[in-house]
């Protein structure tokens, strides 16, 4: 079977601004692959390459192994997409926005009945079926077009930033059905700006930035490969001498990084460092050690934080 | 079999009007009766009693009711090659959430056009049965001058959603109503012959798409002739129709694949 998408030296342009500079990309049945990287990363411009939403520019690219360009309808024929804003009918109700969704892709419409009851199950909106869109919360505006995404029973999901601005617990509803979908043997691609949902969610995934991949790997991978395992975030007071501090912690860890609010330093044993630190005549007003993260793993490749 | 892609449109917008039709089509239906009511009744008494040689000595109301039913056919279409065009591209968004199925941009353009003649379609027959009530055109011949009526329509739906799909903020809209929209309705033969109008307005009158329009669906309403041949006026018609369906194919397209 051909992998679910495959890419190479793929290039989106529009006019002659670079969205998406020559990437390599590969995902197998089954897999949970994310795009990671802050806003105008170019993500959302491969995610639409990638559904047969938008012309390819240039490069080589084959979704289900067609050539979007050529057989675009029967790709998304087995798609489900979940793109950055929701776009549901506010005047509708849910279940007229999936049976609208659902005639597009020609399901009969018994068909369409009995999906909407088990999607609306799988989401927790059964008793929501009959309501206009307009008056649920974002998290559940949200599950309604998962459940939009899954109408015509897809074998790949595009999910292009599924949670943001959703509060912490509709995150977490979410990511709970989406792994259950994975369990059910759907390829999930995603894009995030967000490391803990690349982490709970991604087997493999690429840091993109300005258009590119800085890095690719598997979350844990990943943290290896670019950070230490623990960081310590030193805190000073507002009129520490923050250049002079950092020059004080010059060999303590792998690595110093200052950043406009706090000082990070890179370790193997966080607790050592933080002696160290203190024998070396340095009071911040405040310490944590916690472990490494994908965010430590950007600001690494980029110098940038992920989330600004 | 698959059902043609156009008509997957088409029943999205059926299912969805069952929330919206009270707000579009009972304005779509009583305005045209309000103007049939305050000009044809009122200002046709006025308007008999001075002679009405120049409209070839019918009542004002006879002559001015296939004219209101194109041009207020037109009126519907480009409501519908507005706001919801709008709605999809900007408001909503729900264009961009269909052309992610197999939906292509070009399948919504024309699912659009076959949904806004089945709306003008029935906004005219209500109209026509009103006017037929009123004993303002014989109920066959009211029937007969929807075909040119509702083929105008949906020609400037065409043309005007092949615009609109490009917009990318809303203050063009009210300009499109009041210098397009409005001049057209008022001055393409609907209230008063163009002949009326001075020499250099007519003629722009007369190369307007609404006045061909309106000339055969008053031919047809009358059982008379109209101004030009019967080819000449339909071919303008049908011409804005296929211009407008070729470059919406172009500019949806451009606008929901980037
Ligand atoms: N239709 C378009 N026309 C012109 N430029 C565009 C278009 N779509 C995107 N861009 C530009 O391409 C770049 C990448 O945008 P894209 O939406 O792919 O980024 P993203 O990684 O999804 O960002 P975000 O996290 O903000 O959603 C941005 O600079 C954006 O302004
Ligand atoms: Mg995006």
């Amino acid at each position: 079977m051909p992998p679910v998408v495959e890419a190479r030296a793929l290039t989106k342009r529009f006019g002659t601004f670079t969205a998406v500079d020559g990437i390599d990309v590969e995902v197998a049945r089954g897999e949970a692959f994310g795009f990671l990287g802050p806003n105008g990363a170019g993500k959302t411009s491969a995610m639409r390459m990638i559904g047969a939403a938008s012309p390819v520019t240039d490069g080589h690219l084959r979704v289900l192994g067609m050539d979007p360009e050529t057989h675009g309808a029967e790709i998304r024929a087995r798609l489900g997409v979940v793109p950055q804003e929701d776009a549901l009918d506010q005047e509708l109700t849910v279940a007229e926005n999936l049976a609208i969704y659902g005639r597009y892709f020609d399901l009969p419409r018994a068909v369409i009945r009995e999906r909407i009851d088990e999607l609306l199950e799988f989401v927790q909106l059964s008793e929501r079926r009959r309501q206009r869109v307009d008056p649920l919360s974002g998290g559940m505006k949200r599950r309604v077009v998962i459940a939009r995404a899954l109408i015509n029973d897809p074998e790949v999901m595009l999910l292009d930033e599924p949670t943001t601005g959703l509060d912490p617990q509709a995150r977490h509803v979410l990511w709970d059905r989406l792994f259950q979908l994975q369990q059910r043997g759907i390829t999930l691609l995603l894009t995030t700006h967000y490391m803990d949902e690349a982490e709970q969610l991604c087997d493999r995934l690429v840091v993109m930035d300005a258009g590119r991949i800085v890095a690719e790997g598997g979350p844990s991978a990943l943290i290896a490969a670019h950070a230490t395992r623990e960081v310590v975030e030193l805190r000073l007071g507002p009129e520490a001498d923050a250049p002079a501090s950092v020059a004080l912690l010059e060999g303590t860890g792998h690595r110093v990084e200052a950043l406009p609010d706090r000082i990070l330093v890179y370790a193997d044993d966080g607790d050592a460092l933080v002696r160290e630190v203190h024998a070396r005549g340095l009071q911040p007003t405040a310490v944590l050690t916690r472990r490494a993260t994908l965010e430590d793993v950007f600001l690494r490749l980029t110098g940038r934080a992920l989330v600004d | 079999m698959a059902t043609p892609i156009p008509l997957r449109v088409l029943e999205g917008h059926a299912r969805a009007y069952r929330h919206t039709w009270r707000g579009t089509t009972i304005g779509a239906i009583a305005t045209p009766v309000l103007f049939l009511t305050a000009m044809g009744l009122g200002l046709g008494q006025l308007v008999d009693d001075r002679g009405t040689g120049a409209l070839g000595e019918l009542s004002y109301l006879a002559w001015l009711t296939p004219g209101l039913l194109a041009a207020s056919a037109m009126q519907a279409g480009a409501a519908d090659g507005t706001f919801p065009v709008l709605a999809g591209t900007r408001w909503v968004k729900t264009y961009h959430t269909a052309v992610a199925s197999p939906v292509r941009p070009r399948d919504l353009h024309l699912g659009n056009l076959l949904w806004a003649a089945i709306r003008i379609s029935v906004i005219g027959v209500v109209f026509v049965v009103v006017a037929a009530a009123f004993g303002a055109v014989p109920l066959h011949r009211g029937l007969l001058a929807l075909g040119p009526a509702v083929l105008t329509g949906v020609a400037f739906c065409a043309a005007l959603s092949a615009g609109v799909v490009l917009l990318l903020r809303d203050q063009f809209l009210a300009g499109l109503n009041r210098f397009v929209v409005v001049p057209l309705f008022l001055f393409s033969g609907t209230f008063f012959p163009v002949e009326q109008l001075p020499p250099a307005a007519g003629a722009i009158a007369r190369a307007l798409p609404l006045w061909h329009g309106v000339e055969l669906t008053r031919a047809l309403a009358l059982g008379t002739s109209p101004a030009l041949a019967w080819p000449v006026h339909l071919g303008v018609v049908v011409a804005l129709l296929v211009a407008g369906v070729v470059a919406g194919t172009v500019t949806f397209d451009r606008r929901l694949r980037p």
